[in-house]
C-alpha cells in the first residue's frame, strides 16, 4: 500500500517536471515564431512576466482572470476519470448562470446569506442537470457525450439569448439586454484589501472537495474502476448508471458555479457575456492537468497569466491578439504531445552523447534520475 | 405574406447546396480519419487556416482554384503533424486535436490580418435552374464545382471503403490495429495519411468559406463548423452518402431562421437559428437504445 | 559534447543575442517618449480592429490622434464584456499610466466601467453609447455617441429613390434600441419618398455571424427587395453578397464603397477622428469630459458617405437639402408625429416631436410602421 502511495507520489512529481520542460520548450518555439515576424522575445518575455506576475496588480489580475476556469474545467475533467469526453462547460455555464440570475432577482429582497445559498444551489442544480441529462443518455441510449454536449452549448447558448432578450429581459439594460440585477448589496464580495472575489476561494473550496470524493472515498475508487474497465466495473457489483449520471451532475454543477461566479462577483446578471468562451479553455485545463482535481489549480494559474499579460504585450509590443492565441496553441500542442517529441530527440550525431544518454532520460523520467536508479 | 411562403422551402433548399458544402468536406474528411481509427478535433483550425491561405493565395495569383489547392495542402501540414504525434504513446489524440485547433486559429488570424481589407478573387457558380425566370429558384439551386466535388468525394469514398485496397487497408487499421500488423500494414503510416487527407478536405472546407460563401475574410468567419463537422461524422455513423445526407439536413436547417424572418416570422429567431442543433440532437436521441456505437471503427479512442 | 550540440547551442545564443539588439532600440524609444511629457490615452475595442466596420471606425479615430503631440495611444482588441473589460482598462491605468480611457463598446459601461471609475476617480472615461446619468455616475465619466441615425435617415431617402420594387432589407444583430432606431430612421427617410415602401429587417442575433448575415442578405435578395443595408459589426459580408446578387447596397460604420462599385448607393459613417481630437483637447486643457455628448450631422460626429454611381440627380437634391436642415438652427425631426408601430401601437400623434436629443430614443422599443420584423418582447 505504501509502496503504491509512493509510486503515485513519484507519478505526479515527474508529471509535473514534464509539464515544467515541456512549457519552456514551447516559450522557445514561441520566441523562434516571435524572431520571424519581427518581434523581440526578451520583451515579449519579460512584458508577460511584468503583467502576470510583476506587481500586486498583476498577480490578483492572474489570479481574477483564472477563477471562472478552474470551477468549468471540472466538467470536463470528471467525466474524463470515466474514460468519458464532455466539452460542455460553455452550456452548463451558461445554465448555472442563468440560474443565478433568476434565482437572485427572486430573492432581491431577503437576506445576503439566503439569497447567495439560493443562487448558490440554483447555479449548480442548472448546470449538474444540464450535463447529467448527457449522462443518462450516454447511458441509457450511448449517445456520444462528445457530440451531445457540443450541441447542448449552441442550444443552451441559444436559450439564453432567446430569454435574456425576451421573457427575462431587464427593460432598463437597453444596448446591452441583461436580466434584471440582482442587487449590488447582493453580489459576491472582494477579499479585504485585495480585488479578489470570493468565487476564486468558491473554486478552490470546490477543488478541494472534488478531489475528496474522487481520490480519497470509496465512490471516486469506484469511479476509477469503471473508468478503466466497465465490464469489471458491472461484475463487482457497482451500478454504472449512478456513477456516470452523478459524475456528469457533479461536473456540470461546477460548471454551473462558474456561472454563478460570473454573476455574482462580475456582473451582477446575465447576458450573452456569459458566453465568453471559458467553457471551451476548461477542456485545455482539464487535459494539461491530467484531470487532477488539485493540479487544475496551478493549471488555471497559468492560463489566468496568459490572460493577465495578454493586453499588456498587446499594447506595448503592438502585437495583435492572435500572437497570443498562436502562444497558447503552441503551448498546449507541447505540453500534450511531450511524450512524442521527447521520444524524437535522436538527433544523429546527438545519439552517441552522454548528453543524450542523461538527458532524454532525464526528460522521460525526471524522479528517477534523481533517486539514482533508472527505471526506463 | 402567406403567398411568400413557399420561399420557406425553397431557402431551405438552397441553404442546404449553400451552406452544407464546408460541413460536407469536413465531415467526409474526418470520416477518412476516424475510420482509420483516429479522432481528429482539430478541423476547425484547419478549416480556418485554408480559409486564410485560400484567400490570400487567391489575392496574389488571382486564381481561386490554385488557392482552393494550396489551402488544402495547408490543411494538411496539420493532418501529417496530428497524424504523425498522436502515433506516439501517451499523446491524447482530444486534446491534441482541440490544442491545434488552437495553434491553427491563432496562426490563421495573425497572418491574416493584412488580408481583411483587399477583395481577392472568387469561385464563380453555375445554376441548376438556369431555366427558370424566376431569380428565387435561380437562386436557390446555384451550385458551385465545389458542391459537386463534394458529392462525388462522398460517392467515392462510399465504393472506396467497400471495394478498394485502400479502403480495406484503412478499415483494418481502424477496426483492429493488431490484424493490421499481422497482415504487413504499417498502421501508423496509413493513419497519418488518413489524418492528413481529412485536414486537406478541411482545408479546402475552409477556402469555401472565404472564396464563395460567405466569400470574405475575417476573423468571425467560422462559427463552430469544424468542430459540427466532427459530430456529424459520428451521426451519420461513418457512412459517406449519409454525411452527405446530414451536411445537407444541417446547411438546410440553418437556413431556415432567415428565411422565416424574411417573410415575417421572427418570433424566437434564437430558437429558429438553434433548429439545426436541434434536430442533430433529437435525431441522435431518437435512435434505437445502446447500439449507436455498433458501426464505430473499433480501435476509435473514444469508443473503445 | 559533440559539434551537433554546440551548433544547437549557438544557434539559440544568437536568437537571444538578435532579439537584445531589437529589444534595446524599442526601449530607446520608450525611453525618448518618457523624457518628453506624453498624456497617454488607451482605447478598448470590443471586436478586432480592422473589422471593416464598427471597431475600425474607433480605431481609425485612435489613429488620427498620433498626430497629435505629446500623444500616446495605447490599444487593445478583442477585449470582452466580461472581467476581462475591467482588468484592460485597470492595466492601461497602472501600468501605461493612461488618464484618459475610451472604452468603445456598450457592454463595458455597467459594471465595468463603472467600478473602474470608482476606483480611479483622477483618471476620465469616456464611453461610447452609454447613458451618463449626472444623478447616478462619477464626475469623471462621460458617455458619448452620434446621431448616427440621421445618416441612416438620409440614406434612407436615396434608398428610397432609388429602389424599383419599393422593399429594402435590414439586416440586424440585435433588437436594441440604437439598433432600432436605425432601422426606423432608415424605414421613414425611405417612407418620406414614398409611404408604400416596406423594409424587410432580419435579426440575426449576433455582432459578427458571416454566414448568417450572407443568408439574410440572400434571403432579402429572394423575396425581391433591392437595396440592402444592416446594423452588424461588420457589414463588408452584407455588402459584398447583395453586390453578388446584384442589388443595391448601403453602408454603415465605415466607407465600403470599394467593396460594392455597382451597387453601393451611400453609407451613414462615424467621424471618430474630428470627436476624439476635440475630446482629447478637453483633456489636455484640463476640462471635465462628464456629459452625455451627443452630435449629429451638424457637428460633424456622423457623415454621409459619398454617392455612388447608381444615385439619380433628383435623389441627391431631395438628399442634400434635407442634410442642411439638420445642420439648422432648429434642426430636423425625424421622429415626428403621427407615427404608429407596426403592431399598432401610436408612437407619436399629430403634431408631436421628439427631438433628436430627446432621451426617451435611446429606449426605443418599436419597430414603425411598414416595417417588417418583430421585436422580441416581454
Amino acid at each position: 500500500m505504501e509502496q503504491l502511495l509512493e509510486n503515485g507520489k513519484n507519478e505526479s512529481l515527474n508529471a509535473l517536471i514534464k509539464t515544467l520542460s515541456a512549457l519552456l520548450f514551447s516559450f522557445l518555439l514561441f520566441s523562434i515564431f516571435l524572431v520571424v515576424i519581427g518581434a523581440s522575445p526578451i520583451e515579449v518575455f519579460s512584458y508577460m512576466l511584468q503583467g502576470s506576475f510583476g506587481s500586486a496588480f498583476s498577480v490578483q489580475n492572474t489570479i481574477i482572470m483564472s477563477a471562472p476556469l478552474l470551477l468549468v474545467a471540472f466538467c470536463t475533467a470528471l467525466p474524463a476519470k470515466l474514460g468519458m469526453v464532455v466539452i460542455g462547460g460553455e452550456g452548463a455555464l451558461v445554465a448555472g448562470g442563468l440560474g443565478a440570475a433568476v434565482a437572485g432577482y427572486a430573492m432581491k429582497d431577503t437576506s445576503y446569506g439566503l439569497a447567495i445559498l439560493a443562487m448558490l444551489i440554483a447555479s449548480f442544480l442548472a448546470g449538474g442537470i444540464w450535463i447529467g441529462i448527457i449522462g443518462w443518455l450516454k447511458y441509457a441510449k450511448g449517445a456520444n457525450e462528445t457530440i451531445v454536449s457540443l450541441l447542448m452549448n449552441y442550444i443552451a447558448i441559444a436559450f439564453l439569448n432567446h430569454l435574456v432578450e425576451g421573457s427575462l429581459r431587464d427593460p432598463a439594460s437597453l444596448n446591452k439586454p441583461s436580466t434584471h440585477h440582482i442587487g449590488v448589496e447582493h453580489m459576491l464580495g472582494k477579499l479585504p484589501g485585495t480585488d479578489i472575489h470570493y468565487g476564486v476561494i468558491l473554486g478552490i473550496a470546490g477543488a478541494i472537495i472534488m478531489y475528496v470524493i474522487y481520490h480519497r472515498s470509496i465512490f471516486g475508487f469506484s469511479v476509477r474502476i469503471a473508468g478503466g474497465n466497465p465490464k469489471a466495473a458491472r461484475l463487482a457489483g457497482l451500478s454504472l448508471r449512478k456513477i456516470i449520471i452523478l459524475t456528469f451532475f457533479l461536473g456540470g454543477g461546477m460548471a454551473g458555479l462558474a456561472g454563478f461566479v460570473e454573476v455574482t462577483a462580475v456582473h451582477g446578471k446575465a447576458n450573452a457575456s456569459l458566453a465568453a468562451g471559458y467553457g471551451y479553455t476548461g477542456i485545455l485545463v482539464a487535459f494539461l492537468a491530467r484531470q487532477h482535481p488539485i493540479a487544475i489549480i496551478p493549471v488555471t494559474l497559468l492560463f489566468g497569466a496568459l490572460a493577465a499579460s495578454n493586453g499588456l504585450i498587446q499594447r506595448r509590443c503592438e502585437l495583435p491578439d492572435a500572437t497570443l492565441i498562436v502562444l497558447q496553441g503552441i503551448i498546449f500542442v507541447t505540453i500534450i504531445g511531450w511524450d512524442a517529441i521527447v521520444a524524437k530527440v535522436n538527433f544523429k550525431g546527438l545519439k552517441s552523447t552522454s548528453f543524450y544518454t542523461y538527458g532524454s532520460k532525464f526528460l522521460a523520467n525526471p524522479l528517477s534520475y534523481y533517486r539514482g536508479s533508472y527505471k526506463s | 405574406m402567406d403567398q411568400n411562403f413557399w420561399l420557406i422551402p425553397l431557402a431551405i433548399i438552397g441553404g442546404a447546396i449553400r451552406v452544407s458544402t464546408p460541413f460536407l468536406f469536413v465531415s467526409l474528411g474526418e470520416c477518412i480519419t476516424e475510420k482509420s481509427g483516429r479522432i481528429n478535433l482539430g478541423h476547425e483550425g484547419s478549416l480556418i487556416v485554408g480559409a486564410m491561405v485560400g484567400y490570400g493565395i487567391s489575392l496574389v495569383t488571382g486564381s481561386p482554384w490554385i488557392g482552393i489547392v494550396v489551402a488544402g495542402l495547408a490543411g494538411s501540414l496539420f493532418g501529417f503533424f496530428h497524424g504523425w504525434i498522436c502515433g506516439k504513446k501517451g499523446v491524447n489524440d482530444i486534446a491534441m486535436g482541440i490544442a491545434l485547433m488552437m495553434l491553427g486559429t491563432g496562426l490563421a488570424f495573425f497572418f491574416g490580418k493584412s488580408l481583411i481589407k483587399p477583395t481577392a478573387p472568387r469561385l464563380s457558380d453555375f445554376s441548376l435552374a438556369f431555366w427558370s425566370a424566376t431569380p428565387q429558384i435561380e437562386q436557390a439551386f446555384k451550385i458551385n464545382m465545389l458542391f459537386i466535388a463534394g458529392i462525388l468525394l462522398a460517392v467515392l469514398l462510399h465504393y472506396g471503403f467497400k471495394y478498394s485496397r485502400w479502403g480495406i487497408m484503412l478499415r483494418i487499421a481502424g477496426e483492429s490495429a493488431d490484424a493490421g500488423k499481422a497482415l504487413g500494414y504499417n498502421i501508423d503510416s496509413i493513419r497519418i495519411f488518413a489524418t492528413a487527407s481529412g485536414t486537406f478536405c478541411s482545408g479546402i472546407a475552409g477556402a469555401y468559406l472565404s472564396l464563395y460563401y460567405p466569400g470574405s475574410w475575417n476573423e468571425g468567419l467560422s462559427s463552430g463548423q469544424g468542430l459540427m463537422a466532427v459530430a456529424l461524422v459520428i451521426f451519420a455513423k461513418w457512412r459517406p452518402l449519409q454525411c452527405l445526407t446530414a451536411s445537407l439536413l444541417f446547411g438546410g436547417a440553418g437556413a431556415i431562421g432567415p428565411a422565416l424572418q424574411s417573410i415575417g416570422i421572427s418570433d424566437g429567431y434564437y430558437l429558429y437559428n438553434a433548429a439545426p442543433y436541434i434536430l442533430t440532437l433529437l435525431l441522435i436521441i431518437s435512435n434505437k437504445s445502446g447500439k449507436e456505437i455498433g458501426n464505430a471503427p473499433g480501435e476509435l479512442s473514444i469508443v473503445k | 559534447m559533440t559539434n551537433k550540440v554546440s551548433k544547437y547551442l549557438l544557434v539559440i545564443l544568437t536568437i537571444l543575442t538578435y532579439s537584445c539588439n531589437s529589444s534595446k532600440d524599442k526601449s530607446a524609444e520608450t525611453s525618448d517618449a518618457d523624457s518628453t511629457k506624453t498624456t497617454a490615452i488607451g482605447f478598448v475595442y470590443v471586436g478586432a480592429k480592422d473589422d471593416y466596420g464598427y471597431n475600425q471606425a474607433h480605431s481609425e479615430g485612435a489613429t488620427a490622434l498620433k498626430e497629435m503631440s505629446g500623444i500616446k495611444i495605447y490599444e487593445e482588441e478583442n477585449v470582452p464584456e466580461t472581467m476581462d473589460a475591467q482588468k484592460t482598462m485597470e492595466s492601461m491605468i497602472n501600468i501605461d499610466g493612461t488618464t484618459l480611457v475610451f472604452p468603445t463598446s456598450f457592454g463595458y459601461f455597467d459594471p465595468h466601467m463603472l467600478e473602474m471609475a470608482k476606483k480611479y476617480p483622477a483618471v476620465s472615461f469616456l464611453h461610447c453609447g452609454g447613458m451618463y446619468d449626472s444623478t447616478k455616475h462619477p464626475a469623471n465619466v462621460g458617455s458619448y455617441f452620434g446621431y448616427i441615425d440621421e445618416a441612416v435617415y438620409l440614406s434612407g431617402i436615396v434608398a428610397g429613390y432609388t429602389s424599383k420594387s419599393k422593399k429594402l432589407g435590414y439586416i440586424a444583430a440585435k433588437a436594441i434600441p440604437q439598433v432600432l432606431r436605425n432601422v426606423n430612421a432608415f424605414a421613414l427617410g425611405a417612407q418620406s419618398v414614398d409611404p408604400k415602401i416596406t423594409v424587410t429587417v432580419i435579426f440575426t442575433g449576433d455582432w459578427f455571424l458571416p454566414v448568417k448575415e450572407a443568408e439574410a442578405a440572400n434571403s432579402l435578395a429572394d423575396q425581391g427587395i433591392d437595396v440592402i443595408t444592416g446594423h452588424v459589426d461588420s457589414p463588408k459580408v452584407l455588402i459584398e453578397t447583395a453586390e453578388k446578387r446584384g442589388v443595391y447596397s448601403v453602408g454603415y460604420h465605415t466607407n465600403q464603397a470599394v467593396l460594392a462599385p455597382k451597387g453601393f448607393l451611400t453609407g451613414a459613417v462615424w467621424n471618430w477622428p474630428k470627436v476624439y481630437k476635440d475630446f482629447v483637447e478637453m483633456h489636455l486643457k484640463g476640462k471635465s469630459i462628464a456629459g452625455l455628448h451627443r452630435g449629429g450631422i451638424k457637428e460633424g460626429v456622423v457623415i454621409l458617405a459619398p454617392y455612388g454611381a447608381a444615385v439619380s440627380e433628383e435623389a441627391k437634391k431631395k438628399t442634400e437639402s434635407v442634410k442642411a436642415e439638420f445642420s439648422t438652427e432648429g434642426g430636423y425631426s425625424i421622429f415626428k408625429g403621427p407615427i404608429v408601430s407596426n403592431t399598432g401601437k401610436i408612437i407619436l400623434k399629430e403634431g408631436e416631436v421628439l427631438r433628436q436629443k430627446d432621451p426617451v430614443l435611446e429606449s426605443m422599443d418599436y419597430l414603425v410602421k411598414g416595417v417588417i420584423g418583430k421585436v422580441p418582447s416581454n
